[in-house]
């Protein structure tokens, strides 16, 4: 079994002290470490924004690509290489806003990914606009008057359109968070991990106090195979605000729709430019 | 020998059916042909025509004039009784009453059908025509057998031709035909989809837009026979962030579309230039902006193609020129991406996309894949790793995800150094920039010339571009048989531009006359600006319609040759 700090990559980090993306990417080393991945066996996709940044701050493969499309690279690459361990790693304005339709075709495909989504409830790196998760009524520099739209509930939305598994972790429960990393990549299929993660700089209301006030784990008994229960669940927010495994199944997987690939990568099936002659006789 | 047949109605009417049927079969027996399609954007009624050109070896484009109008409704007959040659004839239905000059050849097609199969009912003008032609129909009884899996459907048709064939009279006589077995009918679309197959693409993505979607048809019906992926994207910016992944984990990758959604697709070609991920971009051009006319023809988006993306980076434009030239520019365009490690956009267009013509048989022989890719075999020699690593020539060596043992590969859109690492230094980003910008040198070494037709001793210098190419050539043959001296240079290499010999051609006594498919001379305008040469006349067309080659000609000898 490996270390964890072989996870670890020696760059110096933009995040702020304090920052939820700590303890985070702790979890996440932790449990890749304890499921044995080693990186050159894991990739990782982002986005933009700061929770994009991580994986200049822990080492395994990684892509880094444009705002709000981590997801289609991802599935890119899982659906032409299944060895790969595959996740993608984005905020809440990444996934939610800008990346908002391959969130819900990404969905529809069940791709075996993993999505963990830093939800700190705030644009954090443009300097404190709204996300699509920020509370209603909250005021920004934009949003003068409190912001205007509802807040996307993430765990509903995905829940709604089917997703195969919907967690919600915190990261001031660093334990459970890292159980529920665990639980997402092995998952066969596409599991949504919505991570709450104060943004200390510009989030002001969701704070580690205001949340750890009100986060409690889902029961040890909690059915998570129950759909209408975690449909119930889902709605909760305010007062109480449920973590853990909502809801999980087993579904069939993109690449499984795929009848004519195989175990192997892609990469390693020969080219020959000669293998199309018999499709000449298509225009003959 | 020249004959056009244009065939004429709505939407709906199964014109496709008659331009397949008849088209091969008149392949077959050994003609050259050169269909064109011409159809609005809608799923039945407007006005539709499909023109399909017979003649024995030289034919290279579409033609205005009409030998047989087959004139599906009375539509068909008002729209194009204008281009209807003197001895022209009109095959119609007998229901259609008309009087007038024409000469007309009635067949009571609808009631033919109606007592057969009233689906088929366009095969009994596809016998009338052979008739007209004075063809057999041994050929086309073949075709329609290969064409239709239906075991009934195929008695039907078969009936149906004999009926038409019975009920025309023979009018026109065709050459002798030619053995054309070293020849393959092929539409512009198929031959790129059949050259990246030949690539070895094994990831395909789009959204389906017009006129492209032929692409990813042919792909999507080649993939379990190929083991290969083809997936339609949630919208185009999906599509190429797929085909980048995908690349990305190692294998060749493309994505094919119409100039709104190369604009959608504009950010992500920049993300390609960037991570240096190797990756093909079909662009089927069509006339924009925004919609344009999206079932139409232009040649608008070469400018945009080359400028595409914020910042600077290496990529190359490349457009071919006809269906054999398609094929091995696709394959050549994923070498290119691989081995220089950048998008390559291939700018075809409508006009090239749904022609149908006779082309030589590729030689697959001739083929060879080039990569810059890490083998398995040279792994171990990779320790520390650095995806951007600086090299004189600016090529890093390429390792897909899990490639080497203990190595990651980490790419970035953010400026970065040789692992992937984001940087903010000043010399580290001139250093990256430099890095990318030095495949240039190599790449010009690739760059293939213009072809050149003509003497030393000519007067006028065409030069066009991409799918222009036989429209061109044919113009050429004519203005040389009327003995102007005339030169022809076809560029498919647009970006970078190849300089060499449109340069030693150019002299000053040479009057250089740019025929493009566009409004504002894009071509013309990077000759001035990339190599400084101006041009005496720009031949322009914007109408999103194909140049023909008689229309070139004639615009020569009104506009040019004074």
């Amino acid at each position: 079994m490996s270390k964890e700090d072989i996870y670890y990559s020696n760059q110096e980090t933009a995040w702020c002290p304090g920052c939820g993306n700590f303890p985070l990417r702790k979890a996440l080393a932790g449990a890749l470490n304890e499921l044995g991945l080693l990186p050159p066996q894991v990739a990782i996709f982002t986005g933009i924004g700061q929770a994009a940044k991580m994986l200049h701050y822990i080492r395994v493969n990684g892509f880094n690509g444009l705002h709000g499309r981590s997801i289609p690279p991802a599935i890119g690459s899982r659906i032409v290489n299944p060895t790969l361990k595959v996740l993608v790693e984005s905020g809440d304005g990444c996934t939610y806003g800008e990346g908002g339709n391959h969130f819900l075709h990404n969905i529809r495909r069940n791709p075996d990914i993993t999505h963990l989504v830093h939800n700190n409830q705030i644009y954090g790196l443009t300097k404190g606009q709204a996300s699509p998760t920020t509370g209603e009524g909250m005021t920004t520099k934009i949003q003068t008057e409190g912001i205007n739209s509802e807040p996307l509930n993430p765990i509903k939305l995905a829940l709604s359109l089917g997703a195969s598994f919907v967690a919600r972790g915190f990261v001031g429960e660093e334990d459970h968070l890292r159980e529920l990393i665990k639980s997402a990549i092995k998952h066969r299929g596409y599991a949504l991990l919505d991570i709450l993660q104060p943004c200390v700089s510009f989030n002001k209301v969701n704070t580690y106090q205001w949340y750890k006030q009100r986060v409690y784990k889902l029961a040890d008994n909690y059915d998570d195979s129950d759909y209408n229960k975690a449909l119930k669940k889902a709605n909760e927010w305010g007062e109480q605000i449920p973590i853990g495994i909502f809801y999980r199944k087993e579904k069939k997987i993109f690449r499984d729709r795929f009848s004519q690939l195989d175990d192997r990568p892609l990469v390693e099936k020969e080219i020959n430019p000669l293998g199309v002659k018999p499709f000449l006789l298509d225009f003959k | 020998m020249d004959l056009n047949i244009l065939i004429a109605g709505e939407a709906g009417q199964g014109l496709k059916t008659i331009e397949t049927i008849l088209g091969k079969t008149l392949f077959r027996m050994g003609f050259q042909i050169y269909t064109t399609r011409d159809y609005m954007s809608r799923i039945r009624g407007g006005h539709n025509f499909v023109k399909i050109r017979i003649g024995k070896g030289d034919i290279t484009g579409p033609a205005e004039e009409i030998d047989v109008l087959l004139a599906l409704n009375e539509e068909a007959i008002s729209q194009h009784k204008q281009d209807l040659k003197e001895d022209g004839i009109i095959v119609l239905d007998g229901q259609i009453a008309r009087e007038d000059i024409y000469q007309l050849i009635n067949i009571p097609a609808r009631k033919i059908a109606n007592e057969v199969n009233s689906k088929a009912l366009n095969t009994v003008f596809v016998g009338a025509v052979l008739k007209v032609l004075n063809l057999k129909i041994a050929e086309a009884l073949k075709v329609i057998k290969e064409h239709f899996t239906d075991k009934k459907l195929q008695e039907d048709n078969m009936i149906l031709l004999k009926e038409g064939f019975k009920k025309a009279d023979g009018k026109f006589s065709l050459p002798k035909i030619e053995d054309n077995d070293e020849q393959l009918f092929i539409d512009g679309n198929s031959a790129v989809a059949l050259g990246a197959l030949a690539a070895g693409v094994k990831f395909f993505s789009a959204y389906p837009m017009s006129p492209s979607t032929g692409i990813m048809n042919y792909l999507a019906a080649k993939q379990k026979e190929q083991g290969i992926v083809v997936e339609q994207a949630e919208d185009e910016i999906a599509a190429i962030n797929m085909t980048l992944g995908a690349s990305y984990a190692g294998v060749r990758a493309m994505t094919a579309t119409s100039g709104g959604g190369l604009a959608l697709m504009a950010e992500s070609v920049g993300l390609a230039g960037i991570t240096e991920t190797p990756l093909v971009i079909v662009d089927v051009q069509r006339p924009g902006p925004a919609t344009g006319l999206p079932t139409r023809t232009e040649q608008g988006d070469l400018l945009f193609s080359i400028n595409i993306a914020q910042g600077e980076f290496p990529l190359m434009v490349i457009s071919p020129r006809d269906s054999e030239d398609a094929f091995y520019q696709t394959f050549r365009a994923f070498n290119l991406a691989d081995k220089y490690q950048l998008p390559v956009i291939l700018l075809s267009d409508q006009f090239l996309a749904d022609s149908t013509t006779n082309i030589n048989h590729y030689n697959l022989n001739s083929l060879k894949i080039e990569t810059s890719l890490i083998t398995d075999g040279e792994s171990v020699k990779y320790e520390d790793y650095k995806r951007y690593q600086i090299t004189e020539d600016g090529i890093s060596p390429r390792a897909y995800p899990g490639q080497l043992s203990g190595e990651v590969v980490l790419v970035d859109s953010d400026e970065h150094d040789e692992n992937g690492d984001i940087v903010e230094s000043a010399s580290a980003r001139s250093n990256m920039v430099d890095k990318r910008m030095k495949k240039l040198v190599r790449i010009k070494q690739e760059l293939k010339e213009p072809v050149f037709f003509g003497q030393e001793d000519i007067n006028y210098l065409i030069i066009g571009w991409g799918s222009t190419y036989g429209p061109i050539l044919e113009a050429r043959k004519l203005l040389m048989e009327d003995g102007y001296k005339i030169g022809y240079l076809s560029f498919t290499d647009l970006w970078p531009l190849p300089e060499k010999r449109v340069k030693k051609i150019i002299t000053p006594d040479i009057k250089v006359v740019v025929v493009e498919n566009n409004a504002t001379g894009q071509f013309a305008q990077l000759l001035k600006g990339q190599l400084g040469i101006t041009s005496d006349y720009r031949m322009l067309k914007y109408n999103g319609r194909p140049f023909s080659g008689r229309e070139i000609y004639q615009r020569m000898k009104e506009e040019v040759i004074i």
